[in-house]
């Protein structure tokens, strides 16, 4: 039978965990980071947000990409939930819609490893020719 | 929302933005007595009479990004199909507490769901609200307290890979001894 896991477990690996953080936080602020953000109110946990972030986390995780993934409220968006915002160091950020597993791998694959846009996109910040 | 877990997501994140430095979440299943109760308590701003009267309201909400609100009123509506209750109570400056009962055997009462990927999300807020989550059964109870958690991490982030993958399985293994199963 295996053992279960208790705050003692914890407690050892965090040890672990802190020594592998200082070698590789040099140099590695968040702000140089992809920063994803979920939008996670009523509106996105019912159309499936919570596994739209799980997949992302994991996926992320999992391809060794260093990103932070974060919950935010509803953006106004809720026709198009779940909705994602996209932030990447140094440029615009881009928010999409109807994000399930398919898209959110697509916007992994392209957008945030190769910098290309995806089709999807909510025109959030938009900007007229004056601005 | 088909999980009881999306439920408690939603309304921890009013407490959340309530500016609560506490949410408090407890689970206790009693089979005997036909009843599955949650307890949501937070210790945030809290709310007015006028406007905790209109929180069960689908189209009040206090966003204003959109014009409907549905969290409060949806879990309330479940615990209404499932032959439960549901209360609210709040005090400007003194937190609000949320109770909603099931009737443990009713046939709609909604699953627990992934309750794990529930807590760590939460734990993850922005804010950096402590989440505490108790659950009881006739078995036993399980208690996770993010307060003990941070203490024993120190400055390591929650949301380190193997940190996450561990805390994961430690809810859920804990759950499994009083015999909670997805």
């Amino acid at each position: 039978m295996t053992k279960i896991k208790s705050l003692a477990d914890l407690r050892k690996l965090k040890d672990e965990v802190q020594s592998k953080i200082q070698l590789r936080e040099k140099g590695d602020h968040p702000e140089n980071l992809v920063h994803i953000k979920v939008s996670m109110a009523t509106c996105g946990i019912a159309s499936g947000a919570k596994e739209t972030m799980n997949y992302l986390v994991e996926e992320l995780d999992h391809q060794g990409i260093d990103a932070v993934v974060t919950q935010t409220g509803c953006m106004g968006y809720c026709y198009a939930e779940p909705t994602i915002e996209v932030l990447i160091p140094g440029k615009e950020s881009v928010v999409y819609g109807f994000v399930d597993k398919v898209k959110a791998q697509e916007i992994i694959e392209k957008h945030i490893k190769l910098n290309e846009l995806v089709d999807g996109i909510i025109p959030a910040n938009y900007k007229t020719l004056e601005d | 929302m088909t999980e009881l877990s999306l439920h408690i997501l939603d309304i921890a994140q009013n407490s959340i933005r309530a500016k609560s430095s506490l949410v408090e979440i407890y689970i206790r299943e009693n089979p005997e007595k036909d009843c599955y109760k949650l307890k949501i308590k937070d210790n945030g701003i809290g709310m007015d009479e006028e406007t905790l009267n209109k929180v069960t309201d689908p189209f009040f909400t206090s966003r204003s990004t959109r014009k409907v609100g549905l969290g409060i009123p949806m879990l309330k509506q479940n615990t209404e199909q499932c032959g439960g209750s549901f209360l609210i109570e709040s005090t400007p400056g003194g937190g609000t507490t949320l109770v909603a009962t099931f009737g443990y055997r009713h046939i709609d009462r909604p699953i627990l769901g992934d309750i794990a990927g529930t807590m760590l999300i939460l734990l993850a807020n922005e804010n950096d609200t402590d989440i505490l989550y108790r659950h009881q059964t006739l078995q036993g109870e399980f208690n996770f307290d993010s307060r003990e958690i941070k203490n024993i991490l120190g400055g390591v982030p929650l949301v380190t890979k193997e940190i996450r993958q561990f805390l994961k399985s430690m809810i859920l293994e804990n759950l499994e001894q009083i015999q909670i199963s997805e």
